[in-house]
């Protein structure tokens, strides 16, 4: 390779033109062959000549149809050279592999080729799947991402991460999962199936910057259920809440630590993201039907709508979280309306919230860290301490293990300077 | 077409979701029984039924050639298979579906599992 700018550029182009192909054309492929490895291997080959031709020739109008055209005829020759191939061509009958030659005539946009999509979105987000199987066959498939990438975005070596992928494909294809998307009565439950396993990867995607491509991945996907699906609000509550987030980023650190909410410069939240959020929380609002992750978006709409930590609407915030609550009562939610009731009734309250759900949340961290602050503001640095240092033990992360580490030293300083206890000072 | 074994698991001295009384007991034959209908007239049903503790039964294996039969279950477990059945299915949401009646019909716990060959093997 002689390795030009201009080349290097083209490469990098056709590679996010792939990616962004991948789902569509492996989507097709299961449809016309009924087997996902055979898909993913002939689209993987695809992706192989598409590197050499598009460098030369240029990208093409249609690149997920170029794909389908090129991985479809590589599959029909593997077909017919394998012995296994023989037996499945039999099978297939007539459907797929009539003839090599072009599909490009038969490539639309929409109609069944946008529905083969979806299937394969519903297949690998089947509930019967185990989430970590799911998370990562959707990334595989639907986000073109290589075994490789996947193995990396979840900390786990590259046989094991291919293992899992196996393990997955068998199941689908011993227990014959089906692929379609699921029948009227059983979507709201498989639905959710679905956006929580795209939730899952954004929000692993927050870990690290070496990770940060899982979020942009997270929303293109969830952007396609919303595409597909324009009838499910909660497909379009997930985006808004995954943009909402995503609009607070670039507050969310500085110079490598953490930034809580309260202490975030609000210029610095990226505006056009954050509109684009507050529009969509603000169409879901007008359908009433609301859901959990529209409840979420909500939430998160009220705080980017405040001008500064205390211009708030607390009130509001801990509405939607009661609201959000009588739906998915877990102890999750109500750790996070303790916190936004310590803006309204005081940290002592909110102690007595997190008094009670703390058995249930003993292992997570964020847990530990809100009876911290609450400690931390009544007054009550040794146990504060004990609180962030639990927090610590258990975080995930290096960025926030060092904000909870800095929560101890502050306390150290609350103590040399000697604050009376009892009131907060804010 | 595929094939499904639903099975379910039963702790020790219990009896899978069987009531206490005998009303009780009544609307559970009847719910099953309805059930069984229900698999039967869809021509789901291939065979299913309860099993007898693992108290009553016996291992066989060889051991040197010789025959050696073992007392009790294959393994020593607080948790046994207490009944099945076996049906036909489309696919697994087929099955699951399925599975979600007998879950609601006898109030248990029921695992769904693919056969991966069924009837008689030919040589």
């Amino acid at each position: 390779m002689t390795g030009g700018a201009a080349a290097k550029v083209e490469a990098a182009s056709v590679e996010r033109v792939f990616r962004e192909a991948h789902g569509q054309a492996v989507a097709t492929l299961v449809r016309l062959f009924g087997d996902i490895t055979l898909a993913e291997d002939a689209v993987q080959e695809a992706f192989v000549v598409a590197c050499d031709r598009w460098r030369s020739d240029g990208i093409p109008p249609s690149p997920a149809g170029w794909i389908v055209t090129t991985a479809r005829n590589r599959a029909i020759d593997d077909l017919r050279r394998s012995a296994r191939g023989r037996a499945l061509h039999e099978q297939l009958g007539a459907v797929a592999t009539t003839s090599r030659g072009s599909c490009m005539d038969e490539w639309r946009d929409d109609g069944p080729v946008r529905d083969d999509q979806l299937r394969l979105i519903f297949t690998c987000c089947h509930p019967a799947l185990r989430t970590e199987h799911a998370v990562a066959l959707t990334l595989r498939l639907l986000g073109g991402l290589s075994v490789a990438e996947v193995a990396r975005s979840f900390l786990v070596s590259e046989p094991a991460m291919a293992k899992r992928l196996v393990r997955a494909k068998y199941k689908i294809r011993a227990a014959k999962i089906p692929y379609r998307v699921p029948e009227e009565a059983d979507l709201p439950l498989r639905l959710r199936s679905v956006l929580s396993v795209l939730y899952l990867i954004y929000n692993t995607g927050l870990d690290g910057p070496e990770r940060a491509s899982l979020r942009s991945e997270a929303i293109r996907l969830a952007r396609a259920v919303v595409d597909l699906m324009p009838d499910e609000p909660e497909a379009a509550g997930l985006v808004a809440l995954m943009l909402l987030n995503e609009s607070r980023l670039p507050a969310h650190t500085a110079g490598g630590a953490l930034v809580l909410l309260r202490d975030q410069d609000r210029t610095k939240w990226d505006r056009a993201i954050l509109s684009e959020g507050h529009a969509i929380v603000r169409a879901c609002i007008r359908r009433g039907q609301p859901g959990p992750f529209q409840l979420q978006a909500a939430i998160q709409a009220v705080h980017c709508a405040a001008a500064s930590f205390q211009a708030t609407d607390w009130p509001q915030i801990v509405a939607l979280y009661d609201h959000l609550f009588s739906m998915t009562p877990t102890p999750v939610i109500a750790l996070n309306r303790a916190i936004a009731v310590a803006e309204i009734d005081g940290p002592g309250a909110a102690l007595t919230t997190l008094d009670a759900i703390a058995p249930e949340l003993d292992g997570y961290h964020l847990m530990h860290a809100a009876r911290g602050t609450m400690l931390r503001r009544l007054g009550q640095p040794d146990a504060a301490a004990k609180a962030f240092e639990r927090a610590a033990h258990l975080a995930a992360t290096e960025t926030d293990r060092q904000f909870l580490t800095h929560q101890i030293r502050d306390l150290a300083k609350d103590t040399a300077l000697k604050q009376p206890p009892g009131e907060p000072t804010n | 077409m595929g094939q499904y074994l639903l099975s379910t698991y039963v702790a020790e001295g219990e009896r899978g979701g069987a009531p206490n009384t005998p009303e009780q007991m009544q609307a559970f034959m009847r719910r099953v029984a309805d059930l069984e209908a229900e698999m039967e007239a869809s021509g789901t049903f291939v065979f299913g039924g309860a099993l007898h503790d693992p108290e009553a039964a016996t291992v066989l294996r060889r051991g040197g050639g010789e025959l050696v039969m073992t007392d009790g279950p294959f393994v020593e477990s607080k948790e046994h298979i207490g009944g099945f059945y076996i049906i036909n299915a489309d696919d697994l949401d087929a099955a699951l579906a399925w599975a979600r009646k007998v879950v609601d019909a006898i109030n248990h716990p029921i695992e769904v599992r693919p056969f991966r060959a069924t009837g008689r093997v030919k040589a």
